[in-house]
């Protein structure tokens, strides 16, 4: 499907779930609100046979997190579609959506783990990369990487 | 005249220490010993691969006595850390070392493993170096460094082998120290 | 802040005979877990019930290093990821970078030399796969015969740009230095020499009948499941799926050549079982080597980096997705650029992320040494997973 028909059946089946859609072809994204998200990841997997989640990336843009979906059809041969989900960096509360895709499981813990964004719903939302007692998101923008970790010296330069 | 067993001093600075008979049952146990050094499978990233083609036809560590890498540290002598070792991993790689048996040696290959490799500025979850955190005999550097310059980390280990005496139980001034800071 | 880490698998469903259950933990220190990788495997005998992967042992903090150090330098970093196809994911990040720019062209001649590095890659990447495969099945003969001819890809490399491993070769623009007549003609050698040892390969393990036994209906992937949990490359197509990028999503100039797309076909056993992931990399090396010898044969003179992106890399303002078809599978990279010259964001989308993280789901019921069957047929490799 192209992004202009996801587009009109995302409309369609939950009016006002889309904040923005951006039809660049090089990187055609539609923005999503959190609260429907789950309910639109249904339909664009259902109705819109997009069965393939490639990517969730995470992005500190300062005031908001991002969760940008990178969805694709495993059939289809075209570029595809982004689907971002922003919330306040106070309350990154994002629901799950690991019963649509299986693989967003991992992909959801590894968010939360680099970048603190919380799935409402996960079923084990522990970190996955970093070491269990880490402290701190990583990737935020203002991140300062531990001095000492049990005792071993961190930062050395 | 060699003294009985009962008045043979074992201390490092007694005059009866370097008489002949020790220093030939010296080389003979050092000779047997560094031929057969069993490294410990450690491979964790990509330093893995070059020690891998060390173990391969092309350059054979085997030639070297090196051949059978164990899997299990108790019946290992020398672990090659090769990889990068992360904060994750550390306690790890401590219980494994504790695991093996003395006499063991520790080569630290690879620049990750040396002192933290191109990882050293901004990676927060991975250890500076892999001294921070068992004493190493021999550091070998290179990204990842050539098989044949794991085998000659293997000589120098070799080489610490051939200075070592039988009677001196804890391997005194010979075992490496932790670097603390 | 983090709920109790938990690395328990579900308990087993009750049933008439109570029989001992065991908390099995393997690796992340294992002979045949290929790379830091650990598994909590919850066992009634030698059945595993259920199993819980532990990922994380080698993240060295990929993406940090690409939000501080400059374009450019985030190439090296790219190398260590997935370790064993060090040009694909060279070649997936210059890609992303130049899609950043608008009316960008790469001299013909630099695309040439990309796609020959990037399948010679391929063929190393899959001999390594093929030998350790065998090697953790029990066969450590075909583990020397790979490693030989891999010598061979490797020293043609080294010729190349220096490296053996981590090579740090294709840049945003190009290639970092051009290749001679002398690499050209030791790449047409390796040609003329690799044909008949593919052979070699299949005659040593594909039909030997412990081999077969040990691989062939087990580790089933059914086809819906391989697409749920995203996974790509010889993984899916071992399961009956012909999806391949460099047919399906043409890029660099891969719609120039002629090659077929090896997929699965449960001869041995069932579709999508272990053995099927094996012979599309078996077939895959043939398929490479044809793409090699149609590049080498077209490769044109010019320059081999763009003039447009010579010097500090400062791409305009902008958001690029790209894929790569590499030997595991789809490396895409996302970058975000604020128009200086460290990026804002990049992420890394990992094949073997996804391939590793459905193995709880295929290996219940099996044994545990099929559990290392399996690990060797997803062909993971842990820099990846972890980045």
């Amino acid at each position: 499907m192209t992004p202009e028909k996801i587009h009109d059946a995302l409309n369609a089946a939950h009016p006002g779930a889309v904040l923005a859609f951006d039809p660049n072809p090089k990187l055609p994204s539609i923005k999503v609100a959190p609260s429907a998200w789950k309910a639109a990841a249904k339909t664009l997997r259902d109705a819109c046979g997009l069965d393939y989640l490639v990517c969730l990336t995470s992005v500190d843009r300062g005031a908001e997190l991002e969760a940008i979906y990178t969805l694709e059809t495993m059939g289809e041969t075209r570029a595809p579609i982004h689907v971002r989900v922003l919330v306040p960096r106070e309350n990154p509360v994002i629901p799950t959506v690991e019963d649509v895709w299986r693989t967003a499981d991992w992909h959801e813990r590894e968010a939360w783990d680099l970048m603190g964004i919380v799935f409402e719903g996960h079923h084990n939302l522990v970190r996955i990369l970093c070491a269990e007692d880490w402290e701190g998101h990583p990737l935020r923008k203002d991140y300062k990487s531990p001095d000492t970790y049990h005792g071993i010296k961190n930062n050395v330069t | 005249m060699a003294e009985s067993i009962q008045e043979i001093n074992l201390n490092n600075d007694s005059p009866t220490r370097d008489n002949i008979l020790i220093t030939s049952v010296d080389q003979l146990v050092n000779w047997t010993r560094r031929s057969s050094v069993w490294p410990m499978t450690f491979g964790l990233a990509c330093c893995a691969i070059e020690m891998m083609a060390t173990g391969a036809s092309h350059y054979d560590i085997d030639r070297f006595g090196s051949g059978p890498f164990r899997a299990t540290p108790r019946q290992a002598d020398l672990m090659i850390v090769a990889g990068t070792v992360s904060h994750k991993m550390a306690p790890r790689v401590k219980r494994l070392y504790d695991q093996m048996p003395e006499p063991k040696y520790v080569m630290a290959m690879g620049a990750c493993t040396v002192c933290g490799g191109p990882y050293i500025k901004h990676g927060y979850h991975v250890l500076k170096g892999v001294d921070r955190l068992i004493p190493v005999d021999v550091y070998v550097p290179g990204c990842p460094p050539r098989p044949e310059a794991l085998l000659e980390g293997l000589f120098r280990i070799q080489d610490k082998m051939k200075r070592e005496r039988v009677l001196d139980r804890e391997r005194k001034g010979l075992r490496p120290k932790l670097l603390v800071e | 802040m983090n709920a109790p880490h938990t690395n328990t698998p579900a308990a087993a469903p009750s049933s008439d005979v109570r029989s001992e259950e065991m908390l099995l933990n393997m690796g992340p220190q294992h002979p045949s877990t290929h790379g830091v990788f650990r598994v909590v495997i919850r066992t009634d005998g030698e059945i595993v019930l259920d199993s819980e992967s532990h990922v994380g042992y080698l993240h060295r903090c990929f993406e940090k290093h690409c939000e501080s150090v400059s374009f450019l330098q985030s190439v090296l970093y790219t190398d260590r990821l997935d370790y064993l196809t060090s040009m694909g994911n060279n070649l997936a990040f210059s890609m992303a970078v130049e899609r950043l720019y608008p009316d960008l062209k790469i001299p013909e001649r630099a695309e040439h030399i990309r796609v020959i590095c990037a399948e010679l890659n391929r063929i190393a990447s899959h001999l390594l796969a093929i030998g350790t495969y065998g090697m953790d099945i029990g066969a450590i003969t075909p583990f020397l015969y790979c490693f030989r001819d891999r010598e061979k890809i490797l020293s043609i490399f080294e010729s190349i740009c220096g490296q053996r491993l981590n090579y740090n070769y294709v840049r945003p623009g190009g290639v970092a230095y051009d290749i001679d007549d002398s690499m050209i003609a030791a790449i047409k050698d390796f040609c003329g020499y690799f044909r008949p040892k593919a052979q070699e390969y299949d005659d040593l393990l594909s039909n030997n009948d412990i081999f077969v036994r040990r691989t062939a209906n087990v580790g089933v992937l059914p086809k819906d499941l391989a697409i749920s949990y995203g996974v790509t490359g010889p993984s899916l197509r071992g399961s009956g799926l012909k999806r391949d990028l460099r047919r399906d999503a043409p890029y660099s100039i891969y719609d120039r050549f002629k090659f077929d797309i090896p997929v699965g076909t449960g001869e041995k056993g069932t579709l999508g079982d272990c053995y099927d992931r094996y012979m599309v990399r078996v077939r895959e090396m043939i398929e490479s080597l044809k793409i090699v010898e149609q590049a080498v044969a077209q490769i044109p003179d010019g320059p081999f980096k763009s003039e447009q992106l010579k010097g500090k890399l400062r791409p305009p303002k902008g958001e690029s997705f790209v894929r790569v078809e590499n030997s595991r599978g789809e490396l895409g990279f996302y970058v975000i650029s604020d128009g200086k010259d460290v990026a804002a964001r990049v992420k890394c989308r990992a094949p073997s992320f996804h391939n590793i993280s459905l193995l709880s789901d295929i290996s219940k019921g099996c044994m545990i040494a099929d559990m290392v069957a399996i690990i060797g047929s997803l062909d993971i490799v842990m820099g990846e997973v972890d980045r």
